[in-house]
Protein backbone atom coordinates (compact mmCIF):
# COMPACT_ATOMS: atom_id res chain seq x y z
CA UNK A 1 0.00 0.00 0.00
CA UNK A 2 1.58 3.32 -1.04
CA UNK A 3 1.86 6.19 1.45
CA UNK A 4 -0.22 8.47 -0.73
CA UNK A 5 -2.66 7.43 -3.40
CA UNK A 6 -4.71 9.87 -5.45
CA UNK A 7 -7.32 8.90 -8.01
CA UNK A 8 -9.34 11.19 -10.25
CA UNK A 9 -8.75 14.52 -8.51
CA UNK A 10 -10.59 17.46 -10.03
CA UNK A 11 -10.27 20.98 -8.62
CA UNK A 12 -12.26 24.11 -9.35
CA UNK A 13 -12.32 27.86 -8.80
CA UNK A 14 -16.01 28.66 -9.22
CA UNK A 15 -16.73 27.90 -12.90
CA UNK A 16 -13.09 27.40 -13.81
CA UNK A 17 -11.69 23.88 -13.60
CA UNK A 18 -8.02 23.88 -12.60
CA UNK A 19 -7.27 20.14 -12.33
CA UNK A 20 -8.60 17.29 -14.47
CA UNK A 21 -8.61 13.70 -13.27
CA UNK A 22 -5.21 13.74 -11.60
CA UNK A 23 -3.89 10.39 -10.42
CA UNK A 24 -0.64 9.90 -8.57
CA UNK A 25 0.96 7.72 -5.97
CA UNK A 26 3.96 7.89 -3.69
CA UNK A 27 5.71 5.27 -1.58
CA UNK A 28 7.15 5.58 1.92
CA UNK A 29 10.28 7.73 1.84
CA UNK A 30 10.01 8.37 -1.88
CA UNK A 31 10.61 11.76 -3.52
CA UNK A 32 8.61 12.88 -6.52
CA UNK A 33 8.73 16.15 -8.39
CA UNK A 34 5.74 17.85 -9.95
CA UNK A 35 6.84 20.11 -12.77
CA UNK A 36 4.97 22.34 -15.12
CA UNK A 37 4.69 25.90 -16.38
CA UNK A 38 3.01 28.76 -14.58
CA UNK A 39 -0.70 28.10 -14.24
CA UNK A 40 -0.40 24.36 -14.91
CA UNK A 41 -2.12 23.63 -11.59
CA UNK A 42 0.87 22.58 -9.47
CA UNK A 43 0.03 24.72 -6.44
CA UNK A 44 -3.66 23.82 -6.65
CA UNK A 45 -2.66 20.15 -6.66
CA UNK A 46 -0.59 20.50 -3.47
CA UNK A 47 -3.23 22.65 -1.77
CA UNK A 48 -5.90 20.08 -2.67
CA UNK A 49 -3.84 17.25 -1.21
CA UNK A 50 -3.33 18.90 2.21
CA UNK A 51 -6.95 20.04 2.47
CA UNK A 52 -6.44 23.78 1.96
CA UNK A 53 -8.23 23.88 -1.37
CA UNK A 54 -11.72 22.49 -0.73
CA UNK A 55 -13.40 23.10 -4.08
CA UNK A 56 -12.58 19.70 -5.49
CA UNK A 57 -13.89 16.23 -6.18
CA UNK A 58 -11.78 13.14 -5.56
CA UNK A 59 -12.53 9.53 -6.21
CA UNK A 60 -9.84 8.51 -3.78
CA UNK A 61 -7.39 10.38 -1.56
CA UNK A 62 -5.62 7.89 0.63
CA UNK A 63 -2.83 8.77 3.02
CA UNK A 64 -1.19 6.30 5.39
CA UNK A 65 -4.08 3.84 4.91
CA UNK A 66 -6.73 6.44 5.71
CA UNK A 67 -9.21 8.15 3.43
CA UNK A 68 -8.54 11.89 4.01
CA UNK A 69 -10.66 13.44 1.27
CA UNK A 70 -13.06 15.05 3.74
CA UNK A 71 -10.60 16.03 6.48
CA UNK A 72 -9.54 19.58 7.35
CA UNK A 73 -5.92 20.64 6.86
CA UNK A 74 -5.33 20.62 10.63
CA UNK A 75 -6.34 16.94 10.86
CA UNK A 76 -4.21 16.01 7.87
CA UNK A 77 -1.20 17.81 9.39
CA UNK A 78 -1.74 15.89 12.61
CA UNK A 79 -1.68 12.66 10.57
CA UNK A 80 1.68 13.59 9.09
CA UNK A 81 1.23 15.41 5.79
CA UNK A 82 2.03 19.10 5.55
CA UNK A 83 3.05 21.74 3.03
CA UNK A 84 5.71 24.42 2.74
CA UNK A 85 3.40 26.89 0.99
CA UNK A 86 4.19 29.04 -2.01
CA UNK A 87 5.35 32.47 -0.89
CA UNK A 88 6.40 31.03 2.52
CA UNK A 89 3.40 32.49 4.37
CA UNK A 90 5.18 32.90 7.72
CA UNK A 91 3.27 34.24 10.71
CA UNK A 92 4.26 37.90 10.67
CA UNK A 93 3.54 38.73 14.31
CA UNK A 94 5.58 35.77 15.57
CA UNK A 95 9.34 35.68 16.02
CA UNK A 96 11.52 33.22 14.11
CA UNK A 97 11.56 30.82 17.03
CA UNK A 98 7.80 31.10 17.57
CA UNK A 99 7.27 30.37 13.86
CA UNK A 100 9.24 27.16 14.37
CA UNK A 101 7.83 25.99 17.70
CA UNK A 102 4.25 26.46 16.51
CA UNK A 103 4.91 23.35 14.42
CA UNK A 104 4.56 21.40 17.67
CA UNK A 105 0.82 22.13 17.56
CA UNK A 106 0.42 19.16 15.23
CA UNK A 107 1.20 16.98 18.25
CA UNK A 108 3.71 14.81 16.40
CA UNK A 109 6.90 14.01 18.26
CA UNK A 110 9.78 12.59 16.30
CA UNK A 111 13.26 13.23 15.01
CA UNK A 112 12.78 16.94 14.32
CA UNK A 113 12.87 19.33 17.25
CA UNK A 114 14.10 22.89 17.70
CA UNK A 115 17.76 22.02 18.20
CA UNK A 116 17.82 19.72 15.16
CA UNK A 117 16.22 22.46 13.03
CA UNK A 118 18.85 24.92 14.26
CA UNK A 119 21.52 22.37 13.39
CA UNK A 120 20.02 21.93 9.90
CA UNK A 121 19.89 25.73 9.37
CA UNK A 122 22.85 27.14 11.35
CA UNK A 123 21.91 30.69 10.29
CA UNK A 124 18.68 30.62 12.31
CA UNK A 125 19.69 30.47 16.00
CA UNK A 126 21.06 34.00 16.07
CA UNK A 127 17.83 35.25 14.43
CA UNK A 128 15.59 33.45 16.92
CA UNK A 129 14.10 36.58 18.52
CA UNK A 130 13.75 38.51 15.28
CA UNK A 131 10.44 39.30 13.57
CA UNK A 132 10.24 37.27 10.37
CA UNK A 133 9.48 40.33 8.21
CA UNK A 134 13.05 41.50 8.80
CA UNK A 135 14.61 38.33 7.37
CA UNK A 136 15.97 37.84 3.86
CA UNK A 137 14.02 35.66 1.44
CA UNK A 138 16.40 32.74 1.94
CA UNK A 139 16.21 32.98 5.71
CA UNK A 140 12.42 33.11 5.51
CA UNK A 141 12.42 29.99 3.35
CA UNK A 142 14.52 28.20 5.98
CA UNK A 143 11.99 29.17 8.65
CA UNK A 144 9.12 27.97 6.45
CA UNK A 145 10.81 24.60 5.94
CA UNK A 146 11.74 24.40 9.62
CA UNK A 147 8.15 25.12 10.64
CA UNK A 148 6.90 22.28 8.45
CA UNK A 149 9.59 19.87 9.67
CA UNK A 150 8.67 20.66 13.30
CA UNK A 151 5.39 18.82 12.64
CA UNK A 152 7.51 15.69 11.97
CA UNK A 153 5.71 14.85 8.72
CA UNK A 154 5.73 11.47 7.03
CA UNK A 155 5.18 13.36 3.80
CA UNK A 156 6.35 16.91 3.16
CA UNK A 157 5.08 18.91 0.18
CA UNK A 158 7.23 21.82 -1.00
CA UNK A 159 5.76 24.46 -3.29
CA UNK A 160 8.37 26.33 -5.35
CA UNK A 161 10.77 26.80 -2.50
CA UNK A 162 13.51 28.03 -4.85
CA UNK A 163 11.40 30.84 -6.30
CA UNK A 164 13.15 34.22 -6.10
CA UNK A 165 16.17 32.92 -4.17
CA UNK A 166 19.85 33.16 -5.06
CA UNK A 167 21.26 29.94 -6.63
CA UNK A 168 23.69 29.37 -3.75
CA UNK A 169 20.79 29.43 -1.25
CA UNK A 170 18.68 27.15 -3.45
CA UNK A 171 21.55 24.67 -3.49
CA UNK A 172 21.88 24.83 0.29
CA UNK A 173 18.16 24.15 0.74
CA UNK A 174 18.15 21.27 -1.74
CA UNK A 175 21.21 19.77 -0.03
CA UNK A 176 19.14 19.62 3.13
CA UNK A 177 16.54 17.46 1.39
CA UNK A 178 18.96 14.56 1.64
CA UNK A 179 19.01 14.84 5.40
CA UNK A 180 15.21 15.14 5.49
CA UNK A 181 14.83 12.03 3.33
CA UNK A 182 17.39 10.28 5.49
CA UNK A 183 14.82 10.37 8.29
CA UNK A 184 12.37 8.45 6.13
CA UNK A 185 10.29 11.51 5.16
CA UNK A 186 8.71 11.31 1.73
CA UNK A 187 8.75 14.45 -0.41
CA UNK A 188 6.69 16.02 -3.13
CA UNK A 189 8.57 18.90 -4.70
CA UNK A 190 6.93 21.38 -7.03
CA UNK A 191 9.39 23.15 -9.29
CA UNK A 192 9.48 25.22 -12.44
CA UNK A 193 13.20 24.48 -12.75
CA UNK A 194 13.39 21.07 -14.45
CA UNK A 195 17.05 20.32 -13.70
CA UNK A 196 16.54 21.11 -10.04
CA UNK A 197 13.57 18.74 -9.98
CA UNK A 198 15.43 15.94 -11.76
CA UNK A 199 18.36 16.19 -9.35
CA UNK A 200 16.31 15.33 -6.27
CA UNK A 201 13.34 13.30 -7.45
CA UNK A 202 13.02 9.56 -7.98
CA UNK A 203 10.05 10.10 -10.29
CA UNK A 204 8.44 13.08 -11.95
CA UNK A 205 4.94 14.10 -12.90
CA UNK A 206 4.61 16.80 -15.52
CA UNK A 207 1.43 18.88 -15.43
CA UNK A 208 0.03 20.91 -18.28
CA UNK A 209 -3.28 22.74 -18.20
CA UNK A 210 -4.34 20.86 -15.11
CA UNK A 211 -3.65 17.32 -16.33
CA UNK A 212 -0.74 14.90 -16.00
CA UNK A 213 0.92 14.75 -19.43
CA UNK A 214 4.04 12.79 -18.50
CA UNK A 215 4.90 10.57 -15.56
CA UNK A 216 7.69 8.20 -14.79
CA UNK A 217 11.18 7.69 -13.41
CA UNK A 218 13.42 10.72 -13.70
CA UNK A 219 16.22 8.70 -15.22
CA UNK A 220 14.02 7.45 -18.07
CA UNK A 221 13.47 10.85 -19.65
CA UNK A 222 15.73 13.09 -21.62
CA UNK A 223 15.59 16.80 -20.92
CA UNK A 224 14.11 17.40 -24.37
CA UNK A 225 11.31 14.90 -23.80
CA UNK A 226 10.39 16.66 -20.54
CA UNK A 227 10.69 20.11 -22.05
CA UNK A 228 8.32 19.22 -24.88
CA UNK A 229 5.75 17.82 -22.43
CA UNK A 230 6.21 20.88 -20.24
CA UNK A 231 5.49 23.28 -23.09
CA UNK A 232 3.01 21.06 -24.92
CA UNK A 233 5.02 20.41 -28.10
CA UNK A 234 5.13 16.62 -28.10
CA UNK A 235 2.73 16.31 -31.07
CA UNK A 236 4.44 19.01 -33.07
CA UNK B 1 -16.98 74.23 39.98
CA UNK B 2 -14.76 71.12 40.16
CA UNK B 3 -11.01 71.48 40.04
CA UNK B 4 -9.08 70.43 36.94
CA UNK B 5 -7.24 67.78 38.97
CA UNK B 6 -10.57 66.33 40.05
CA UNK B 7 -11.82 66.25 36.46
CA UNK B 8 -8.66 64.49 35.26
CA UNK B 9 -8.75 61.85 38.01
CA UNK B 10 -12.44 61.09 37.49
CA UNK B 11 -11.92 60.94 33.73
CA UNK B 12 -9.05 58.47 33.94
CA UNK B 13 -10.96 56.24 36.35
CA UNK B 14 -14.08 56.30 34.16
CA UNK B 15 -11.81 55.33 31.26
CA UNK B 16 -11.04 52.07 33.04
CA UNK B 17 -14.67 50.96 32.73
CA UNK B 18 -14.79 52.08 29.09
CA UNK B 19 -11.63 50.11 28.39
CA UNK B 20 -13.32 47.00 29.82
CA UNK B 21 -16.28 47.61 27.50
CA UNK B 22 -13.86 47.78 24.58
CA UNK B 23 -11.34 45.02 25.30
CA UNK B 24 -13.59 42.12 24.25
CA UNK B 25 -14.42 43.92 21.00
CA UNK B 26 -10.74 44.62 20.36
CA UNK B 27 -9.80 40.99 20.97
CA UNK B 28 -12.51 39.50 18.77
CA UNK B 29 -11.75 41.93 15.97
CA UNK B 30 -7.99 41.50 16.37
CA UNK B 31 -8.03 37.71 16.12
CA UNK B 32 -10.80 37.02 13.61
CA UNK B 33 -11.65 40.37 11.97
CA UNK B 34 -15.23 39.93 13.13
CA UNK B 35 -17.21 43.05 14.00
CA UNK B 36 -19.83 42.15 16.57
CA UNK B 37 -22.60 44.77 16.57
CA UNK B 38 -24.28 42.95 19.47
CA UNK B 39 -21.22 43.50 21.68
CA UNK B 40 -22.93 46.16 23.81
CA UNK B 41 -26.02 44.00 24.21
CA UNK B 42 -23.89 41.14 25.52
CA UNK B 43 -22.51 43.55 28.15
CA UNK B 44 -26.14 44.16 29.18
CA UNK B 45 -26.81 40.40 29.13
CA UNK B 46 -23.91 40.00 31.56
CA UNK B 47 -25.39 42.73 33.77
CA UNK B 48 -28.76 40.95 33.86
CA UNK B 49 -27.02 37.64 34.50
CA UNK B 50 -25.41 39.22 37.56
CA UNK B 51 -28.81 40.62 38.52
CA UNK B 52 -30.23 37.07 38.45
CA UNK B 53 -27.38 35.76 40.59
CA UNK B 54 -27.70 38.41 43.32
CA UNK B 55 -31.51 38.08 43.25
CA UNK B 56 -31.33 34.32 43.76
CA UNK B 57 -28.42 34.13 46.18
CA UNK B 58 -27.45 36.42 49.05
CA UNK B 59 -24.08 37.28 47.55
CA UNK B 60 -22.18 40.47 46.82
CA UNK B 61 -22.11 41.53 43.12
CA UNK B 62 -18.34 41.01 43.09
CA UNK B 63 -18.93 37.34 43.96
CA UNK B 64 -21.45 37.17 41.11
CA UNK B 65 -18.55 37.86 38.74
CA UNK B 66 -17.33 34.32 39.51
CA UNK B 67 -20.56 32.92 38.08
CA UNK B 68 -21.13 35.42 35.27
CA UNK B 69 -17.64 35.15 33.73
CA UNK B 70 -17.76 31.37 33.06
CA UNK B 71 -21.35 31.71 31.87
CA UNK B 72 -20.39 34.41 29.37
CA UNK B 73 -17.24 32.56 28.28
CA UNK B 74 -19.30 29.45 27.57
CA UNK B 75 -21.88 31.52 25.71
CA UNK B 76 -19.11 33.11 23.61
CA UNK B 77 -17.60 29.72 22.80
CA UNK B 78 -20.92 28.21 21.72
CA UNK B 79 -22.00 31.28 19.73
CA UNK B 80 -18.69 31.25 17.86
CA UNK B 81 -18.99 27.54 16.99
CA UNK B 82 -22.69 27.69 16.18
CA UNK B 83 -23.04 31.09 14.52
CA UNK B 84 -20.12 33.49 14.16
CA UNK B 85 -17.78 30.96 12.51
CA UNK B 86 -20.30 30.70 9.69
CA UNK B 87 -20.09 34.44 9.00
CA UNK B 88 -16.38 34.62 8.32
CA UNK B 89 -15.14 35.28 4.83
CA UNK B 90 -14.49 38.08 2.44
CA UNK B 91 -17.86 39.74 2.84
CA UNK B 92 -17.97 41.85 6.04
CA UNK B 93 -21.64 42.64 5.45
CA UNK B 94 -22.67 39.15 6.57
CA UNK B 95 -21.29 39.54 10.09
CA UNK B 96 -22.63 43.09 10.35
CA UNK B 97 -26.16 42.07 9.35
CA UNK B 98 -26.30 38.94 11.49
CA UNK B 99 -24.83 40.52 14.63
CA UNK B 100 -27.18 43.47 14.18
CA UNK B 101 -30.01 40.93 14.14
CA UNK B 102 -28.60 39.29 17.27
CA UNK B 103 -28.57 42.73 18.91
CA UNK B 104 -32.28 43.25 18.19
CA UNK B 105 -33.15 39.75 19.42
CA UNK B 106 -31.19 40.19 22.65
CA UNK B 107 -32.81 43.53 23.45
CA UNK B 108 -36.29 42.12 22.97
CA UNK B 109 -35.54 38.93 24.87
CA UNK B 110 -34.29 40.97 27.82
CA UNK B 111 -37.38 43.16 27.58
CA UNK B 112 -39.68 40.12 27.66
CA UNK B 113 -37.92 38.50 30.59
CA UNK B 114 -36.99 41.51 32.73
CA UNK B 115 -39.39 44.28 31.53
CA UNK B 116 -38.20 47.80 30.71
CA UNK B 117 -37.52 48.72 34.35
CA UNK B 118 -34.13 50.20 35.06
CA UNK B 119 -32.05 48.14 37.47
CA UNK B 120 -28.94 48.60 39.49
CA UNK B 121 -26.88 46.26 41.61
CA UNK B 122 -25.97 47.42 45.08
CA UNK B 123 -22.42 46.76 46.18
CA UNK B 124 -22.91 48.31 49.61
CA UNK B 125 -20.73 50.97 51.18
CA UNK B 126 -17.88 50.62 48.66
CA UNK B 127 -19.98 52.60 46.19
CA UNK B 128 -19.85 55.77 48.27
CA UNK B 129 -16.51 55.44 50.02
CA UNK B 130 -13.80 57.84 48.95
CA UNK B 131 -10.28 58.78 49.86
CA UNK B 132 -9.18 62.40 50.00
CA UNK B 133 -5.94 63.04 48.20
CA UNK B 134 -5.21 66.75 48.52
CA UNK B 135 -8.23 68.58 47.18
CA UNK B 136 -9.45 65.58 45.18
CA UNK B 137 -11.85 62.99 46.56
CA UNK B 138 -11.14 59.68 44.84
CA UNK B 139 -13.96 57.14 44.91
CA UNK B 140 -12.94 53.67 46.01
CA UNK B 141 -15.22 51.88 43.55
CA UNK B 142 -13.89 53.66 40.43
CA UNK B 143 -10.35 52.87 41.62
CA UNK B 144 -11.27 49.18 41.99
CA UNK B 145 -12.79 49.18 38.49
CA UNK B 146 -9.70 50.84 37.06
CA UNK B 147 -7.44 48.33 38.80
CA UNK B 148 -9.48 45.48 37.33
CA UNK B 149 -9.22 47.02 33.85
CA UNK B 150 -5.46 47.26 34.30
CA UNK B 151 -5.27 43.66 35.51
CA UNK B 152 -7.39 42.41 32.59
CA UNK B 153 -5.20 44.27 30.10
CA UNK B 154 -2.00 42.92 31.64
CA UNK B 155 -3.38 39.39 31.76
CA UNK B 156 -4.43 39.46 28.11
CA UNK B 157 -1.09 40.93 27.10
CA UNK B 158 0.64 38.11 28.98
CA UNK B 159 -1.59 35.42 27.48
CA UNK B 160 -1.05 36.73 23.96
CA UNK B 161 2.70 37.26 24.12
CA UNK B 162 4.01 34.74 26.68
CA UNK B 163 1.95 31.56 26.35
CA UNK B 164 1.58 28.90 23.68
CA UNK B 165 -2.15 29.69 23.51
CA UNK B 166 -1.22 33.29 22.68
CA UNK B 167 1.19 32.04 20.04
CA UNK B 168 -1.65 30.09 18.42
CA UNK B 169 -4.01 33.08 18.70
CA UNK B 170 -1.53 35.44 17.03
CA UNK B 171 -0.62 32.94 14.31
CA UNK B 172 -4.31 32.36 13.55
CA UNK B 173 -4.86 36.10 13.41
CA UNK B 174 -1.96 36.43 10.96
CA UNK B 175 -3.07 33.65 8.64
CA UNK B 176 -6.09 31.49 9.54
CA UNK B 177 -5.55 29.27 6.49
CA UNK B 178 -1.89 28.39 7.01
CA UNK B 179 -2.24 27.45 10.71
CA UNK B 180 -4.01 24.34 9.43
CA UNK B 181 -0.64 23.15 8.08
CA UNK B 182 0.78 22.97 11.61
CA UNK B 183 -2.27 21.14 12.93
CA UNK B 184 -4.22 24.10 14.30
CA UNK B 185 -7.97 24.22 13.68
CA UNK B 186 -8.59 27.94 13.17
CA UNK B 187 -12.30 27.65 13.97
CA UNK B 188 -11.47 26.20 17.38
CA UNK B 189 -8.96 29.00 18.03
CA UNK B 190 -11.66 31.50 17.09
CA UNK B 191 -14.00 29.87 19.61
CA UNK B 192 -11.36 30.17 22.33
CA UNK B 193 -10.75 33.83 21.41
CA UNK B 194 -14.49 34.45 21.56
CA UNK B 195 -14.69 32.77 24.98
CA UNK B 196 -11.93 35.04 26.31
CA UNK B 197 -13.60 38.11 24.80
CA UNK B 198 -16.94 37.17 26.36
CA UNK B 199 -15.27 36.55 29.73
CA UNK B 200 -14.09 40.17 29.66
CA UNK B 201 -17.63 41.21 28.65
CA UNK B 202 -18.82 39.39 31.79
CA UNK B 203 -16.48 41.40 34.02
CA UNK B 204 -17.46 44.65 32.28
CA UNK B 205 -21.19 43.92 32.56
CA UNK B 206 -21.13 43.30 36.31
CA UNK B 207 -18.99 46.35 37.04
CA UNK B 208 -21.27 48.49 34.88
CA UNK B 209 -24.34 47.18 36.72
CA UNK B 210 -22.94 48.38 40.03
CA UNK B 211 -21.76 51.73 38.72
CA UNK B 212 -25.07 52.90 37.27
CA UNK B 213 -28.55 52.09 36.05
CA UNK B 214 -29.10 49.66 33.22
CA UNK B 215 -32.06 48.49 31.17
CA UNK B 216 -32.51 46.17 28.14
CA UNK B 217 -31.81 48.98 25.67
CA UNK B 218 -28.48 50.23 27.00
CA UNK B 219 -26.42 48.00 24.66
CA UNK B 220 -25.99 50.22 21.58
CA UNK B 221 -24.62 53.14 23.61
CA UNK B 222 -22.10 50.79 25.28
CA UNK B 223 -21.15 49.51 21.82
CA UNK B 224 -20.53 53.07 20.65
CA UNK B 225 -18.18 53.80 23.55
CA UNK B 226 -16.42 50.48 23.01
CA UNK B 227 -15.94 51.17 19.29
CA UNK B 228 -14.57 54.63 19.96
CA UNK B 229 -12.07 53.34 22.53
CA UNK B 230 -10.92 50.53 20.23
CA UNK B 231 -10.47 52.81 17.24
CA UNK B 232 -8.69 55.55 19.22
CA UNK B 233 -6.28 52.98 20.61
CA UNK B 234 -5.61 51.26 17.30
CA UNK B 235 -7.31 47.99 16.34
CA UNK B 236 -6.17 44.81 18.04
CA UNK B 237 -3.86 46.44 20.63
CA UNK B 238 -4.80 45.89 24.30
CA UNK B 239 -2.75 48.70 25.83
CA UNK B 240 -4.00 50.98 23.06
CA UNK B 241 -7.57 50.01 23.94
CA UNK B 242 -6.95 50.94 27.59
CA UNK B 243 -5.57 54.31 26.51
CA UNK B 244 -8.52 54.72 24.15
CA UNK B 245 -10.91 54.14 27.03
CA UNK B 246 -9.06 56.71 29.14
CA UNK B 247 -9.16 59.27 26.31
CA UNK B 248 -12.95 58.90 26.07
CA UNK B 249 -13.28 59.01 29.86
CA UNK B 250 -11.20 62.20 30.07
CA UNK B 251 -13.12 63.85 27.25
CA UNK B 252 -16.45 63.07 28.92
CA UNK B 253 -15.15 64.24 32.27
CA UNK B 254 -14.04 67.59 30.84
CA UNK B 255 -17.30 67.93 28.94
CA UNK B 256 -19.28 67.30 32.11
CA UNK B 257 -17.06 69.79 33.94
CA UNK B 258 -18.17 72.54 31.56
CA UNK B 259 -21.82 71.50 31.58
CA UNK B 260 -23.26 68.11 32.61
CA UNK B 261 -25.20 67.90 29.34
CA UNK B 262 -21.93 68.02 27.36
CA UNK B 263 -20.57 64.76 28.82
CA UNK B 264 -21.53 62.34 26.05
CA UNK B 265 -21.02 64.69 23.11
CA UNK B 266 -17.54 65.64 24.35
CA UNK B 267 -16.46 61.99 24.05
CA UNK B 268 -17.80 61.79 20.49
CA UNK B 269 -16.09 65.05 19.49
CA UNK B 270 -12.70 63.88 20.75
CA UNK B 271 -13.22 60.56 18.95
CA UNK B 272 -13.98 62.47 15.76
CA UNK B 273 -10.87 64.62 16.17
CA UNK B 274 -8.62 61.59 16.74
CA UNK B 275 -10.09 59.89 13.68
CA UNK B 276 -9.43 63.04 11.65
CA UNK B 277 -5.81 63.43 12.79
CA UNK B 278 -4.74 59.77 13.21
CA UNK B 279 -7.07 57.58 11.13
CA UNK B 280 -5.25 54.40 12.25
CA UNK B 281 -5.62 55.27 15.93
CA UNK B 282 -2.93 56.40 18.37
CA UNK B 283 -1.15 53.02 18.44
CA UNK B 284 -1.58 51.29 15.09
CA UNK B 285 -0.61 47.64 15.16
CA UNK B 286 3.08 47.61 14.32
CA UNK B 287 3.63 43.89 13.77
CA UNK B 288 2.40 43.86 10.17
CA UNK B 289 5.02 45.53 8.01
Amino acid sequence: MPLLQVEDLNAFYDDFQALFGIGLHLGEGECIAVIGANGAGKSTLLRSLVGLHRERSIKRLNFADMEIGTLAASKIAAMGMTLVPEGRRLFSSLTVEENLTIGRSAGRIGYWNLSRIYELFPALPELARRQVARLSGGQQQMVAMGRALMTNPKLLLCDEISLGLAPVIVKAIYDNFRRVRGQGTALVVVEQDISQALSVADRIYCLRKGAVVLAGRSADFTRDRIASAYFGMEEA
Amino acid sequence: MRSVADIIVQGILLGGLYALFATGLSLVFGVMRLVNLAHGDFIVVAAFAAFCVVSALPVHPFVAILAVVPFMAGLGYLLQIGLFNRLLGNNPLRSLLVTFGVSVILQNMLLMIFSADTRRLSAGSIETQSVDVGAVAIGVYPVVVFAIALAVTMTLQWVFYSTSLGQRLRATSDDPEIVGLVGINHLRVFAIASAIGFAVIGVAGVLMAVRGNFDPFLGPSRLLVAFEAVIIGGLGNFWGTLVGGIVIGLAQSFGAGIDPSYQTIAGHIVFFLVLLLWPDGLFPKVAHQ
